[in-house]
């Protein structure tokens, strides 16, 4: 128990960093999605061509390799940016990506009728994705999005590699410093992602049921 | 009788290759001289770690694979190094050949369980000796004392010339390291930035997102030389990190036997001439004095 008093601080701040990174990510990465969604769908051949190259690009990549390149590539240019931030926009980055198809797919489930209809109406491409399309796609891949969401979550442990102190950075340190602690360090790491990932497992099954579509 | 022959051809053309005054041929004969002595007749007490090894006539030894001058994989996989060279003397001592020996990369962080798992019979990679450590494993040793140091970039333009000066400034070294808990406990106004390998300090260094990178400073020579003049050492070592040969705890006559081959290899001059073709070679320096041999 000493163990888990002396190194309680510890444990908070690594959470909070762990916390802080996956909801700013998080927050990047929807916002960036939705809006690569509705380039991927829209009628301009140079924004979905823009959208698809990006898509393709960040999901094909390793996110070390997105790491390393927002971190010790950019500042090769004299594009410098902190740690932190750099965290947040490599997981964030890369997320969008898959947030993007989950979204796209989403659109795609809408059926078609909805969006002629709407065009018919006169509304112009924009107002019906906002009004029409994406309120419909969105309540059918709050599934598949919490699955990116909470594996965004997991991913943030690699900022560990790159000078951020969170969570999973926790376990090479408390280790060298005592071996013996091993298995309550993995525990402590473990029950930290946890706090964040379960909870949000148990949001997005609520956030389903409410807002199901009954066909 | 058939087998003999070919072996005595083989044997003879072996030779006359050896006896080539080619290049290769010199070098290769260099490292035959320079190869440790292997035992021929080594009798250890039945029921001892040293009778089953010199038994199985093969020992599977911890290194870092990724360490210059002490622990570094070739192209081919192999580690060479200060730390190879003396798990080679030990192994020499067992009846046990360099080529016998099993090489398994060990990091950091997992030293202690391979150890208390017995995944590797002993680790010798540039493994500070500590108590805390003591209550898992033990140590023989100490056959090499390392010093925390200091790499800035060259030219030094921030003037760091030790510990003190690194108040305020960007420091980078590896998470679960002991230089950096150091860093944290005796020097807290220096901004820690902490990566998984030392490889990225570097690259941080290069870069100028950091200021001074600090660790042991057998370890900042090899990034020195990696670094290709950007870096340099500042030289001013100011802690003792004992290296020790990590082993199973309890097992006292294995402890004893490898001190007693360790202080042979001080008197006879098989340590010293291991540094100088290893670390030595890197860094220009004579073999410092061996340590005093630990027998707690």
């Amino acid at each position: 128990m000493d163990f888990v008093s002396e190194n309680a601080d510890l444990f908070v701040d690594a959470f909070l960093a762990t916390l802080g990174l996956s909801l700013l990510a998080g927050l990047l990465a929807l916002v960036l999605g939705t809006l690569l969604a509705a380039m991927r769908v829209s009628p301009v051949p140079p924004l979905r061509g823009l959208a698809t190259f990006y898509v393709e690009t960040f999901r094909n990549t390793p996110l070390t390799v997105v790491f390393f390149f927002l971190i010790f590539g950019l500042p090769q240019i004299d594009f410098v940016i902190g740690f932190f931030s750099g965290a947040v926009l490599s997981v964030g980055l890369y997320t969008a990506a898959f947030v993007c198809e989950a979204v796209r797919s989403g659109i795609n489930a809408v059926a078609a009728g909805q969006a002629e209809a709407a065009r018919a109406l006169g509304l112009t491409f924009g107002q019906s994705l906002r009004e029409v399309v994406l309120p419909q796609a969105f309540r059918t891949v709050v599934p598949p999005l919490g699955n990116v969401l909470i594996a965004m979550v997991k991913n943030t442990s690699i900022a560990a590699g790159f000078s951020v102190s969170e969570l999973s950075s926790l376990l090479p340190r408390l280790v060298n410093a005592d071996a013996g602690d091993l298995t309550l360090v993995l525990v402590g790491v473990v029950v930290g992602y946890m706090v964040i990932t379960l909870p949000s497992a148990l949001a997005v099954n609520r956030i389903e049921r409410r807002v199901a579509i009954l066909r | 009788m058939r087998i003999t022959r070919y072996a005595a051809t083989l044997g003879a053309a072996g030779l006359v290759l050896a006896g080539c005054a080619s290049e290769a041929g010199q070098q290769a004969e260099q490292a035959a001289s320079e190869a440790p002595e292997v035992a021929q007749d080594a009798e250890f007490p039945a029921g001892t770690t040293m009778a089953e090894l010199a038994e199985a006539g093969t020992i599977t030894v911890g290194t870092k694979f990724d360490q210059p001058g002490f622990g570094l994989a070739n192209p081919q996989g192999v580690p060479e190094g200060f730390d190879v060279e003396v798990a080679k003397i030990v192994a020499g001592e067992l009846g046990i050949a360099p080529e016998d020996i099993e090489w398994t990369e060990t990091v950091s962080a997992n030293r202690e369980s391979f150890i208390q798992n017995g995944d590797v019979d002993i680790v010798v990679a540039t493994y500070t000796i500590n108590d805390a450590r003591k209550q898992l494993i033990d140590f023989a040793g100490p056959y090499y004392v390392a010093g925390q140091d200091i790499m800035v970039a060259t030219g030094n333009p921030l003037a760091i010339e030790g510990p003190d000066d690194l108040a305020g400034k960007r420091v980078c070294s590896v998470e679960g390291s002991t230089p950096a808990q150091n860093i944290r406990d005796n020097y807290p106004e220096a901004q820690l930035t902490l990566f998984d390998v030392y490889s990225k300090c570097a690259d941080a260094l290069r870069n100028g997102q950091v200021d001074a990178v600090t660790t042991d400073n057998v370890i900042l020579t090899g990034l020195v030389q990696g670094g290709q003049g950007a870096f340099e050492l500042v030289g001013n070592p100011f802690t003792e990190e004992p290296y020790g040969i990590g082993l199973a705890k309890g097992d006292d006559e294995f402890r004893a036997f490898v001190n007693d081959t360790l202080e042979q290899a001080f008197e006879d001059g098989t340590w010293a001439a291991a540094w100088d073709r290893t670390a030595g070679a890197i860094t220009g320096t004579e073999a410092p004095e061996p340590p005093m041999v630990d027998r707690y």
